[in-house]
């Protein structure tokens, strides 16, 4: 099975980098972007039988710093 | 006073932190992540500055899971004392030993320069040589040394005195313009300035030099 797991800076927490790339977009002339946050998407390759509750784990203990960052599990 | 100095592939201050401690008097032990226990009579261990793990993941992230470090959380909440340094501040917050995170500086620039700091407190082995409100000029060199951490946490420790160094003029978007930071028993010191690049007249700066012969000091009388 696969999972894809998404990590994200909270809403909240300012993004220098998703601003720079804002500012990029506007320089490059895309007018109207009005807000840009910039996450990670890490895809795991896993066994036959774990659990989403088991990936849930391993965000919390690593994927993700949850004292800044939210992440969201997709099973595929 | 037994220092022990954690090496993980990328750190690369490991060294001046041994010879800044060395200097101070301490007996010091390299100590690489595989390891799993720190050398009997460990006093300090200290976590250097550098690109531990090539910052993967996030800076740190993957230092605070090493297999050594089992054997650092259990010092620490044993009372024992603990200084990280740069990298070595954002490996103690990923391992949840002090609170709140180190994000991208907020000019996005890394910065390398000496900077002025203010000490905040005496009340820590670190800082009692120096004494509240003095100023000090260490270096650094960071790209991720943006300190944050929600509004209560940041309530929590400016309200008990548990920061260490302020920057005179923040640099990288710090909270409240913190540089360092100590654990609830004063014990754990994190701090992005790098007092070993500070500690021999060699290296045009010997501000850092007190706070390594205050540790080797308060450990020769214990």
């Amino acid at each position: 099975m696969k999972a894809r797991v998404t990590v994200m800076l909270k809403s909240g927490v300012l993004d220098p980098q998703g601003e720079a790339v804002r500012h990029a977009l506007g320089a490059l002339g895309f007018s109207g972007v009005q807000g840009v946050r910039q996450g990670k998407v890490i895809e795991l390759d896993l066994a036959d039988g774990t659990t989403e509750a088991q990936v849930g784990e391993m965000c919390e203990k690593l994927l993700a710093n949850t004292v800044i960052e939210s992440y969201r599990v997709e099973v595929l | 006073m037994r220092a022990a100095v954690l090496v993980f592939p990328g750190s690369n201050c490991d060294r001046d932190l041994a010879v800044a401690l060395r200097g101070a008097g301490a007996e010091v032990t390299m100590v690489w992540h595989k390891d799993t226990a720190l050398p009997q009579g460990t006093d300090l261990v200290a976590i250097p500055g550098g690109f531990s793990f090539g910052d993967y993941l996030r800076c740190g992230a993957i230092a605070a899971r090493a297999p050594i470090f089992d054997a650092v959380r259990r010092f620490a909440e044993g009372g024992g004392h603990v200084i990280g340094i740069c990298n070595g501040f954002q490996v103690l917050l990923e391992a949840g030993l002090l609170p709140g995170a180190l994000m991208r500086n907020a000019g996005l620039k890394f910065i390398c320069k000496p900077l002025a700091l203010t000490v905040e407190t005496a009340e820590s082995v670190y800082t009692a040589a120096y004494g509240a409100g003095a100023q000090v000029v260490f270096p650094v060199a960071h790209h991720d040394g943006n300190y944050q951490a929600d509004a209560e946490t940041l309530a929590r420790i400016e309200g008990e005195g548990r920061v260490a160094f302020r920057y005179v003029d923040t640099p990288n978007g710090s909270a409240n313009g913190i540089a360092g930071i100590l654990s609830a028993n004063r014990r754990v010191l994190g701090l992005m300035p790098h007092p070993e690049r500070a500690a021999d007249p060699a290296q045009g700066m010997t501000d850092g030099s007190a706070l390594f012969r205050a540790l080797a000091g308060a450990f020769e009388t214990a």
